[in-house]
């Protein structure tokens, strides 16, 4: 079997399931932080209560995020030596500042905090949390440093033998566009992940008349409005991302929207059937200039199409196909759009019975608000697949193919990297199964099984 | 001194607190079975590395991304060569990392005694498998001229490197049982300092038949002379030193002697590879080194400002953490985990 696809696949698979538990760290961390902080200002128990609860819950999720954590670091080298070696004088740096000055704050700062209650004066062990959550938020910019350089390469020249990519502007690495495009829908993501898991648990708690009403009410209003927040957050970051997409990865866009044909006015897809053969709608609804308006805010503006730029690409970079699979791009933009469309109803919901201070939830409303935490998951899967799918042929954009970047089959060979896959798979399986199993029960017994 | 040495030293100061730190929260979990079978004594002892663990393996992560970013080719022969080695090293990472926050959250024998066993054979694994990697960087595998890996798995696995894998194994467990007669009162103290003083021949014989089969499998002596310096003898004398500690009950001195024998081992093998750093068995001439496998000044330069600023900052906050939990724990302590 070919070993780019296995190598694909196991780096789909790991990455997806890491990204499941980071944005509810980034969420949660700061969700905790602001519990605690409440009780020091205030001193009422029922904050140390739920500072001790959502903590509880966040350690359970992020023992899981450390651990797969470090198969990603590891996977660079293994199973992509070729990417390694291209892109290391610039890829590694963001990597291990993101370590030295991240992961150390935070996990130092986390032992501390957990091992801390009875031994720090209160306000130093609310610091720590803090510096948790800003620690877990720095990894987040780091990596997404990272990552913008896959996107939208900058701050670099070439070799002179051409054998790899070199830093020339570190500042330039740093200040990317990019970065700061994607850093803030990121970390509003997490928001939003972390303020819908405080919605679900909480609106469970009141719908079922458990014994913590009262703080579980808190708990609601301060979650709704995080989560109302994170969700206002994260639609616009994602609007300026895409904005500014159009200009540096085109092509995602494009594939994103199923438009085969350069448009102006462009029209936006409800609902396509495509032939990506024939580059071609089977069936299609379209919003006529929605995507020139979403693109430049004004109902006029071309919007270039797949054909077309497939075109450019050849004459830029010669020979070869550049589209990515439209139908991966298309489908994850709707349900990262969906989703988020969903979460403002469902945070607009939350705050509305908040505003209105009832905390009584029927069965229905309180079931479609428990379950209104997988939204962000979708999402945020979906986002992180766009991304990178959309992006493909190319591991970096324009400088290198992801055909380039696997390690050569003669050191990882496919059987190796079947047994590689079929390792992760069961061990990630099996610890979806009990983190899911840790954090039902936690969530569920409420505050005195924190305690 | 250029910047590809300087970088050399800082992923050897990175191995050394990775070694010296991680290197004792591998050994508490090895001899987590063997300090008791009561519940409470487990998480007595898990609880002596609860604030710790997570920290220590950051230095892992961390000497990872500097080899990453500042010798690319390195860590791209390295981790690829290595494959299914760092397979089994990451199962082992995720087993044992999560066992200690999962253990304590359930209470059932079968679910507590799963985790258990999960935090002894990672740790032993890993414990074990870090000699086994370091000594192959120093004997040489199969590299070849387009710096590519071109052996197995197998080729990973000679009697040279496991004999370090064995005397790692029991090094890293002697750190590990000293540091819990540092940690631990009354009889969790007790069986932890037998435990430590059974321990130590082992480990020094173990240790001491390393470093002769280095003499022979490697060039390390050759390049260092007969009489290889202050740094290999000093590690061997701290070794010896640690029963004379443990006889006269001095814990404290002897974990600083088993965290220099750990340190300056790792210095002694770091300073045989140098300006190496994998050492190719198929012709000397295809060995990475610091020159064919760096980043360009520029990014060196970089990450030298980077690391001179927030290491210290690391030791410092690192170092508050042990001096917040510095008391001993007992049987009735308040636990976390």
């Amino acid at each position: 079997m070919d070993t780019l696809f296995l190598a694909r696949l196991q780096f789909a698979l790991t990455s997806v399931f890491h990204f499941f538990f980071v944005p509810l760290t980034l969420g949660l961390s700061i969700f905790t932080a602001i519990m605690e902080t409440a009780w020091v200002r205030t001193g009422k128990e029922k904050y140390r209560q739920l500072a001790r609860f959502w903590g509880h819950l966040f350690l359970i999720n992020f023992a899981v995020g450390v651990v797969t954590g470090i198969v990603m670091e590891f996977q660079f080298g293994m199973n992509w030596s070729e990417y390694a070696r291209f892109v290391g004088d610039i890829f590694g740096v963001p990597l291990a500042i993101e370590a030295l000055l991240a992961f150390f704050l935070e996990s130092t700062f986390l032992g501390i905090w957990v091992f801390g209650w009875d031994r720090l004066p209160k306000a130093l062990h609310a610091t720590a949390i803090w510096l948790v959550a800003l620690g877990s938020n720095l990894s987040a910019l780091w990596i997404l440093v990272a990552n913008s350089f896959m996107q939208s390469p900058v701050g670099y020249h070439m070799a002179a033998n051409g054998s790899r990519a070199e830093m020339t502007d570190f500042p330039a690495l740093l200040f990317n566009p990019y970065v700061w495009k994607q850093f803030p829908h990121v970390v509003a993501g997490g928001l939003t992940t972390g303020g819908f898991l405080v919605i679900a648990v909480s609106a469970w708690h009141l719908m079922k008349g458990t014994r913590d009403q009262e703080a579980f009410s808190t708990s609601l209003k301060f979650g709704s409005i995080y989560a109302f927040i994170g969700t206002l957050l994260v639609t616009l970051a994602g609007h300026t991302q895409m904005q500014d997409l159009i200009r540096h990865q085109p092509m995602k866009v494009a594939a994103a929207e199923a438009l085969w044909e350069s448009e102006n006015p462009a029209s936006f897809s409800l609902f396509t059937v495509g032939n990506e053969k024939e580059l071609r709608d089977e069936f299609a609804i379209r919003v006529p200039g929605m995507l020139s308006f979403l693109a430049y805010n004004s109902f006029n503006g071309e919007v270039k199409g797949i054909k077309a730029l497939q075109q450019e690409y050849v004459t830029k970079y010669g020979p070869g196909n550049y589209i990515p699979s439209v139908i991966t791009a298309y489908w994850s933009f709707r349900f990262m759009v969906g989703a988020g469309t969903l979460m403002l109803l469902a945070a607009a919901f939350a705050l509305y019975k908040v505003i209105r201070e009832d905390y009584s939830f029927s069965r229905l409303s309180g079931s479609l608000l428990f379950w209104s935490f997988l939204l962000p998951y979708i999402a945020n899967s979906s986002g992180w697949i766009l991304a990178e799918m959309g992006r493909q042929p190319w591991i970096v954009f324009g400088l290198l193919k992801t055909e380039q970047a696997v390690t050569p089959s003669s050191v990882v060979n496919a059987g190796e990297l079947l047994l590689s896959i079929a390792v992760f798979a069961v061990v990630y399986g099996a610890l979806t199964l009990v983190d899911v199993f840790l954090l039902k029960k936690y969530a569920a017994a409420g505050l005195h099984a924190a305690e | 001194m250029d910047l590809q040495t300087i970088w050399f030293i800082l992923v050897t100061v990175l191995f050394i607190g990775f070694f010296v730190l991680e290197g004792f929260d591998f050994g508490v979990g090895i001899l987590l079975p063997f300090m008791g079978s009561e519940d409470n004594d487990r998480r007595t002892v898990i609880n002596t590395i609860g604030p710790f663990w997570d920290g220590n393996e950051v230095w892992l992560i961390t000497a990872g991304g500097a080899m990453f970013a500042a010798f690319p080719e390195w860590y791209a022969t390295l981790f690829s060569g290595f494959y299914p080695a760092l397979l089994l090293m990451l199962v082992a990472l995720i087993a044992r990392g999560v066992a200690f926050e999962f253990r304590s959250k359930h209470d059932n024998r079968t679910w507590r005694s799963f985790w258990d066993w999960c935090i002894f054979a990672g740790s032993a694994i890993l414990a074990l498998l870090w000699g086994v990697a370091l000594s192959n960087f120093i004997r040489g595998v199969p590299i070849d001229s387009s710096m590519q890996y071109a052996g197995g798995f197998i080729d990973l696995l000679n009697p040279y490197a496991l004999s370090c894998g064995l005397a790692s194994l029991f090094i890293f467990t002697l750190h590990g049982a000293v540091f819990l007669t540092l940690k631990t009162t009354g009889e969790l103290h007790d069986r932890a300092m037998g435990l430590a003083r059974k321990l130590w021949a082992p480990a020094t014989i173990l240790s001491m038949i390393f470093a002769g089969y280095t003499y022979v499998a490697t060039d390390l002596f050759q390049r260092l002379g007969v009489n290889p310096g202050a740094i290999p003898i000093f590690s061997v004398l701290a070794l010896l030193s640690v029963i004379v500690m443990l006889k006269k009950n001095a814990s404290g001195w002897a974990f600083a002697m088993t965290a220099v024998a750990i340190a300056f081992s790792t210095i002694t093998i770091f300073l045989g590879l140098y300006p190496r750093v994998l050492v190719s068995s198929l012709n000397p001439d295809w060995s990475l080194t610091i020159y064919n496998a760096s980043s360009s000044p520029y990014t060196l330069g970089i990450m030298t400002t980077v690391a001179l600023v927030f290491v210290p900052l690391v030791l410092i906050y690192q170092g508050w953490s042990y001096w917040i939990f510095r008391q001993r724990l007992a049987r009735d302590s308040k636990l976390e985990y």
